[in-house]
């Protein structure tokens, strides 16, 4: 187990990254001048990282394969970021922050971590503020929040349903700045194709420039990976359609672990699949279950009647529904944790209560929201003896102000108006909690090699909080990994510019040229789509919801079959040279295909459920997720061997000095 | 529904572009318009022709990747859609669609639809950001209280995508509302306002610089734009800059 050491700090939990800061080294300002940091991905991890480690005076190169850093998919990100501000003076604090974290994780992430993560929260407030991220805010002009699911305070902050697009835009700025100076140079529409190691130390990458299909060398002291999740191995889910796994996963073959990759969360709320023709699925974000009411009919011959078009929802009466999160769960009621909040939908839609033409979807109704906010204001207004006509007109309003982008998105995709009726909403793969396995300085098992964000496996455990995780991207990019990072840069102030005519970086171009030219080679029987819908497919059945020992174990020589059968029949069209999207996607399917198969053997190896890991085989009476702590309390950090179903487990032994694990209940 | 669709294919930037026609039957009203392009380009890459190369990523309308003019308007017929949340229940059986990419001097062609919008980042270095280093130590976040009325303002501006249909909107290919809605957001901030003078000018100089043309006020942008980004932000940036040259 020498492999893995967490480095978490020695000394009381409060005080582990105070202590830290001030035991690191440090690299004096004209040394920062001498050194080089590549940062791939330029999401709120990669953007903020780089434009924080640029303002200390390293030199930064980014790289990104979108056309510009601000699209990065953070941007996608709809309700909000969590700080323990207390502003609401409703009992917050870092502790419960902390608590609330770790417990949402189902105990499977490390404790000095998220500590640290709620700690720093509070910062990334202050310092999105003063860059001019414009929160929502309340007549007073002081800052608005709202709640998430799984907790039971108000510590989310907020821009409308746009809060991961106003943050990335803040750290873009931040970037910006930098790029003017100088300090960032910018690589767009380039992708990462392998990670160089220079004497067992990461000391560069091979990128391909997607614009003209030439490959180039990129040396640095250091590689931040922020390259965020892994989630599109489903092909189906939230994530943007260029999301991968490639960076990531070159590092995990050049000998970085790959930790729990089984942990994936699949929201409750997204917008169901209409048919195959589905590219991705879109989230609800989960602000609605703020106000909408999760239900589905009660009697099996209603649903049956809304399947067949011949009955609305409109028409079920109160008492004919079965609002089963707040049945199942009273003490959190519809903010339960996403996984629940998933499982449960999935429960009452395999016993055949769902609404839509393919049985998989329940409603989300903000009737009653509608009507409360109206007549709240209809009192305000002094319209005493309203009529539910001007108290329905005037609610609208306020849920319109509340979510009128996510209701108009909806109405878009959908084609129903859910002002006036229900929203469908299905769960959907949406964020990837494993990743990279990192130690508290956010090093992967590579020496220089850094993961941030949702590329590292750190804080979310078996299942990630609403509004988690533009606060670690943020936590990590501006925060933490701009000075741990100095602890191990303090080796190479006299190192000089790392030169990329070494046989090291030749052989690894040299690998990723013959990579290239395999995918190209393919007898050209389907397209990469046709693989990569398979794969999804697969992964969807056998590795998503709930998970049983027989279909993970089938799911790992079916991936393993299709990942021969892609190699010797993919058909790219274009050339390697040029611009070229169909080889992007191969190159991005093709690790998915390996990606995959570990994931199944991830799942197979735990033998427990907890958080969005479900298997079958251990649950309680009631349906709820039976965790084994004296088994599977560990991080499960693969090492890469070959086959994916070769890889060597090592085990982090997750040790929790401050809490007591308890089973995790939102009853 | 069958539609017969006139794409604009060019092999590269330096290349000359054409038109080319394909037939597509089997689409489906709930197929989202990139989804109808999906099934387009796997029935080329089946018949092993090079499939249409287009800008696309979140497909939900917030990251701005999305381009192209369908049937002469940037992001096609519906208001405040960008391409990748039109459906194609917005078309009718038998229809005739044409697919070009957004048109301007600053967004050179790279192939088929997709074009260099990168004059809109170097705009934004130029001056959109507000000068501040990562600390951990700036003044509680509360300690600024904002009018809602303003801060509303604000997010209304900075809600833009960059995706460039107001540039490919505009007869004169202008970037002023793209520009003039980062100038609003942070002139609208009184923690913006400290460098309000030097943005402007900055961020303005280096728009003229990227050969965008000037705004005249035909309103096209605002139009087009599947943001709603209003035109009273050109108006603030007009605004903003005469002020700064007269300080200057």
């Amino acid at each position: 187990m020498a492999l893995l050491d967490s480095k978490v700090p020695q000394g009381p939990l409060a005080e582990k990254w105070s202590k830290h800061k001030n035991d690191i080294r440090l690299v004096n300002p004209a040394n920062k001048r001498n050194i080089d940091v590549i940062v791939v991905g330029t999401g709120l991890a990669g953007a903020s990282a780089s434009a924080t480690l640029a303002e200390l005076g390293y030199n930064v190169k980014t790289f990104c394969y979108q056309d510009s850093p601000r699209r990065a998919h953070s941007i996608a990100a709809q309700g909000g970021v969590n700080a323990a501000k207390n502003y609401q003076g409703d009992g917050d604090s870092v502790y419960r922050l902390f608590y609330d974290t770790i417990k949402g994780g189902d105990y499977r992430s490390r404790e000095a971590n998220v500590h640290r993560l709620a700690e720093v929260s509070t910062s990334i407030i202050d310092q999105c503020v003063a860059q001019g991220v414009p929160f929502a805010r309340e007549y007073g002009g002081l800052l608005d929040n709202r709640s998430f699911g799984g907790v039971q305070v108000s510590r989310t902050f907020y821009a409308k349903g746009q809060t991961g697009q106003q943050l990335l835009l803040g750290a873009y700025s931040a970037m910006n700045r930098q790029i003017q100076r100088g300090k960032i140079k910018s690589y767009t529409r380039h992708e990462m194709m392998d990670l160089v190691l220079v004497d067992g130390k990461a000391r560069g990458i091979i990128a391909r420039n997607l614009v003209t299909g030439e490959i180039e060398r990129h040396g640095a002291h250091a590689v931040v990976l922020a390259t965020g999740g892994y989630g599109n191995v489903f092909f189906l889910s939230t994530y943007c359609m260029g999301a991968n796994v490639m960076a990531a996963w070159r590092a995990h073959r050049r000998g970085a672990l790959f930790a729990n990759p089984c942990f994936t969360q699949i929201h409750p709320t997204c917008i169901p699949v209409s048919g195959d023709h589905q590219s991705k699925l879109t989230l609800m974000s989960e602000s609605l279950r703020n106000d909408g009411r999760i239900w589905v009919p009660k009697k099996l011959e209603d649903a049956q009647a809304i399947r067949e078009g011949k009955l609305k929802p409109t028409q079920i009466a109160e008492e004919d529904r079965d609002y089963y999160l707040e049945r199942r769960y009273p003490a959190f009621g519809n903010l339960v944790p996403r996984d629940v909040a998933s499982r449960a939908a999935k429960e009452r839609c395999d016993a055949g209560y769902g609404v839509n033409k393919t049985g998989e979807a329940v409603y989300l109704d903000f009737d009653s929201a509608i009507m409360r906010y109206g007549r709240e204001k209809a009192n305000t207004m002094g319209l005493k003896d309203a009529d539910d006509k001007t108290v329905r007109d005037l609610g609208e309003k306020i849920v319109e102000a509340k979510y009128g982008n996510l209701f108009q998105m909806y109405e878009k995709i959908v084609d129903e108006n859910p002002y006036k009726t229900p929203m469908k909403i299905y769960p959907a793969v949406h964020y990837a909690m494993g990743g990279l396995w990192v130690d508290y300085n956010l090093m992967t098992t590579i020496p220089g090699c850094y993961a941030a964000g949702e590329a590292n496996f750190s804080d979310h455990g078996a299942n990630r909080l609403g509004a988690s995780a533009l606060m670690q991207g943020l936590a990590d990019g501006y925060f933490v990994l701009p000075y741990t990072i100095g602890d191990y840069l303090a080796n190479d102030i006299q190192t000089g510019a790392i030169d990329t005519n070494s046989v090291a970086f030749d052989e690894a171009e040299k690998a990723v040229k013959e990579k290239l030219e395999r995918l190209m080679k393919g007898s050209g029987q389907h397209s990469v789509d046709y693989y990569h819908k398979k794969l999804g497919k697969i992964m969807w059945n056998k590795c998503g919801m709930s998970r049983n020992a027989k279909e993970l174990q089938e799911a790992i020589e079916e991936i393993a079959a299709l990942r021969k059968d892609f190699y010797e029949n993919v058909r790219v069209t274009g050339y390697a040279d040029s611009k070229n999207q169909e080889l992007e996607k191969a190159g991005r399917v093709a690790d998915f295909l390996e990606l995959g198969e570990l994931f199944a053997l991830d799942a197979f190896n735990r033998n427990e459920s907890c958080g969005g890991h479900f298997r079958e085989e251990y649950q309680t009476e009631d349906g709820e997720a039976l965790r084994d702590d004296e088994n599977y309390r560990y991080v499960a950090a693969w090492e890469y061997k070959g086959e994916p179903k070769d890889a060597v487990l090592h085990k982090e032994e997750l040790v929790y000095e401050n809490i007591e694990l308890k089973t995790r209940s939102y009853k | 529904m069958k539609i017969h669709l006139k794409v604009w294919r060019q092999k590269d930037a330096n290349s000359r572009g054409h038109f080319e026609s394909y037939d597509l039957d089997h689409i489906e009203a709930d197929m989202s318009f990139l989804e109808m392009l999906d099934v387009l380009n796997e029935s080329l890459i089946n018949q092993g022709k090079e499939p249409v190369e287009f800008d696309h990523d979140c497909r939900e309308g917030i990251c701005g990747t999305c381009s192209m003019v369908i049937n002469g308007k940037p992001h096609g017929p519906q208001k405040r859609t960008t391409t990748c949340q039109l459906h194609m229940r917005s078309f009718k059986d038998g229809d005739s669609i044409t697919i070009e990419p957004f048109r301007a001097q600053a967004f050179p062609v790279i192939k088929d639809l997709i074009v260099d919008r990168s004059a809109f980042d170097r705009i934004q270095q130029a001056g959109g950001y507000i000068s501040v280093n990562t600390s951990g130590r700036p003044v509680d976040a509360n300690a600024i209280p904002i009018e809602k009325e303003y801060a509303d303002a604000s997010f209304n501006a900075a809600t833009c995508i960059g995706c460039g249909a107001c540039v490919a909107a505009c007869k004169n290919a202008s970037a002023m509302l793209f520009t003039s809605a980062k100038v609003s957001q942070y002139a609208l901030l009184p923690q913006g306002r400290v460098e309000a003078t030097t943005r402007v000018l900055n961020m303005v100089k280096q728009m003229d610089s990227e050969g965008f043309g000037n705004c005249t006020n035909t309103g096209a942008c605002e139009v087009e734009c599947p943001k709603g980004i209003s035109l009273e932000n050109i108006a603030r940036m007009n605004r903003e800059y005469l002020g700064a040259v007269a300080k200057g």
